[in-house]
């Protein structure tokens, strides 16, 4: 199965109630799948093909304000488009799903995959000091299990969760386990599991509204307080990561999604060298593993940071490290996934003859 | 503050020709006094406490005067991103198709930045109701032009008059709406007499009821003031808009399917 149709049918599995999303490459499959699977049928989910990305995401809004499990999907230039609707569902505490299988930018660039999102990911896209819980697949396996972890997660913290894929794992096949149906929430858990959604005011409950406004600053205050303590308690219990080969080693790459995968091949190629490299991936890039790198220091000597990107996880990295140990990026970007080779060549020219 | 005189002798359930409704909060609207927003606010409620809907009505309203309306309006309400409510109400109501769902719209919002997804919404004739307010101006932002600004008339950002050659023309969103396959009905009105109240009431009735048909989309255009906008006092302001406004956009029903 493709990665993205992993992704759809673990959706639908997960009992998601809707999809609202606009085709653009390389995850138009997303909606194609669940188009041609009628999940009205076999669920009773909704598909809707909108008019735009920002629609998309309003949808969303509407959606999940109603305490629905819903989600869309895009990539890169759709997502951009979709940076005013996370803020806002940000500011109204909000959960959904969102996936974006990132290409290669700015402006229209590429088609071809990319990581260069991971700043509009984890430190905004959109207005005001809000985070997303970021999942990072690396297979196609991930895509199907953090349909469902994703969701569990947006009604966890009523936050948006996104998943960020790249158009290889969306598109490459691999096996995959899914889950077995979970049935979707009727309306009266709906009412039990989400007490703050519109569902309709009954007589014995106030009104419910769904706002990200406090036009008062004090308030204003108050609730951006509130959603700072939602995402330190992610930074607490949400961290996720995979360590790969790090018991003895000297050295380490940070990489996650596709970036991982090429440095798992890598390190195979430098120990046949002699050179003892281990893999850090986070597979939260938002909690970040940052307590996890810091203790790496304690053992390896240096840290090569591979992103398909300029360089944009790397600062995060260093933020971790402190300066304790040598941290240098590698990437490629427009498109290219380095190879192995590369990457073996890029640790012992920029971290150990460096 | 002077005390209220109150004379118990005519308060008597017998005498009592006009309540309340309770679907309208007790908070004092933050409406400048003499504002259309207001007497809409009321109508909707109405309807919806007449209809016996509360529980099953969910209100939308985006950014604009009436970003407040959830403060007012006692129903359970979403707020919207400027020009997005009907794409929160597509969504809302295709997962809940037993409720009814309406937006509660400025002119710019709905036929400026939201133009795409007022046209979507209705051509997808989705089961909604849309409640449009037409005061030709940006009330919220202090009084720019907006899409239905008329040719001529003085704005912040025209401060000469609208020069149509210039700024382009005033948008009549609703006739363009009547021509979409998926509204059902779309309609006109306006509530600055008794007169006129009690009509569009009717219309916002109809539209709610249009709902249980499941036909499409209802779609009423109220055309109102903004005194401070227009920077008028209450009555010249409703004046110049029976003077400017209704020749311009003229009240009635445009489509009615059934
Ligand atoms: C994306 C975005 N752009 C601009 C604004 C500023 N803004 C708030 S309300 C408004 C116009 C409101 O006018 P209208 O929809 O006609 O409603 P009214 O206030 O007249 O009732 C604007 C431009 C905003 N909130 N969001
Ligand atoms: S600014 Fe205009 S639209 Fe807003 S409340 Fe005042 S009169 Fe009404």
């Amino acid at each position: 199965m493709k990665g993205n149709e992993a992704f759809a049918e673990a959706a639908i599995r997960a009992g998601a109630d809707g999809y609202f999303g606009y085709p653009i490459t390389p995850q138009s499959e997303v909606m194609e799948y669940l188009m041609a699977e009628k999940p009205h049928e076999r669920t009773g989910m909704i598909v809707l093909q909108a008019e735009s990305e920002v629609a998309a995401i309003n949808m969303v809004y509407g959606g999940a304000a109603t305490g629905k499990r819903v989600m869309t999907s895009s990539s890169s230039p759709g997502i951009s488009l979709k940076q005013e609707g996370i803020s806002y569902l940000c500011g109204a505490e909000l959960p959904c799903l969102i996936m974006n299988a990132v290409r290669g930018g700015p402006g229209l660039g590429t088609i071809q995959p990319s990581q260069s999102d991971y700043f509009q990911s984890t430190k905004g896209g959109g207005h005001g000091d809000y985070r997303l819980l970021v999942l990072a697949p690396a297979s196609v396996q991930e895509m199907a299990d953090f349909a469902r972890l994703g969701f569990d997660l947006a009604f966890k913290y009523r936050n948006p969760v996104l998943v960020l894929s790249d158009g290889a794992i969306g598109q490459m096949m691999e096996k995959v386990y899914l889950d077995p149906q979970r049935p979707r929430f009727t309306d009266e858990e709906i009412k039990q599991n989400t007490p703050w959604a519109t569902t309709g005011k009954t007589p014995d409950r106030e009104r419910n509204i769904i706002t990200s406004l406090a036009l008062e600053s004090a308030k204003m205050e108050q609730h951006n307080i509130a959603l700072q303590a939602k995402y330190r308690q992610m930074e607490e219990e949400e961290v996720r990561y995979e360590k790969i080969g790090c018991d003895d080693a000297e050295y380490a790459f940070v990489a996650y999604g596709t970036s991982s995968r090429i440095c798992q091949k890598a390190i195979q190629l430098a120990r046949e060298q002699g050179i003892k490299v281990g893999l850090m991936r986070p597979i939260t890039l938002f909690p970040f593993p940052k307590k996890i790198i810091a203790q790496m220091t304690s053992r390896v000597k240096g840290i090569l940071v591979v992103e398909m990107s300029a360089g944009q996880m790397v600062e995060d990295v260093r933020l971790a490290v402190e300066g304790r140990v040598k941290v240098e990026h590698f990437g490629r970007f427009g498109g290219i996934i380095p190879s192995p080779v590369e990457v073996v060549e890029a640790l012992k020219k920029q971290i150990i003859g460096g | 503050m002077a005390e209220a005189i109150v004379n118990t002798e005519l308060i008597q359930p017998e005498n009592l020709v006009y309540k309340r409704t309770e679907l309208l909060t007790p908070n004092a609207l933050s409406y400048c006094p003499g504002c259309g927003h207001g007497t809409a606010h009321r109508i909707i409620m109405e309807v919806i406490e007449e209809m016996g809907i509360q529980s099953e009505t969910i209100g939308i309203a985006p950014v604009g005067c009436s970003v407040l309306a959830y403060d007012f309006m006692n129903i359970d309400m979403q707020q919207a991103a400027h020009g997005r409510a009907p794409a929160l109400a597509t969504a809302a109501k295709r997962l809940n198709p037993k409720k009814y769902v309406f937006t509660y719209q400025g002119d710019g919002d709905l036929a400026a930045i939201g133009t795409a997804e007022t046209i979507h919404a209705c051509n997808r004739g989705e089961n909604i109701v849309i409640i449009f307010i037409n005061n030709g101006i940006y009330g919220m932002t202090g009084g720019q032009m907006a899409p239905t600004t008329l040719p001529g008339m003085k704005s912040s950002t025209s401060p000469y008059g609208r020069d149509v050659a210039m700024m382009g023309n005033p948008l009549k969103i609703t006739e363009l709406v009547a021509q979409l396959p998926g509204t059902l009905y779309v309609t006109r009105q306006a509530v600055h007499t008794p007169v006129a109240v009690r009509k569009a009431k009717k219309a916002v009735r109809k539209a709610f009821e249009n709902t249980k048909l499941n036909k499409g989309l209802s779609f009423i255009e109220i055309v109102s003031n903004c005194n401070s906008g227009w920077k008028m006092t209450p009555r010249k302001a409703n004046d110049w808009m029976v003077e400017n406004m209704f020749p311009f956009y003229p009240l009635g029903d445009i489509k009615v399917n059934e």
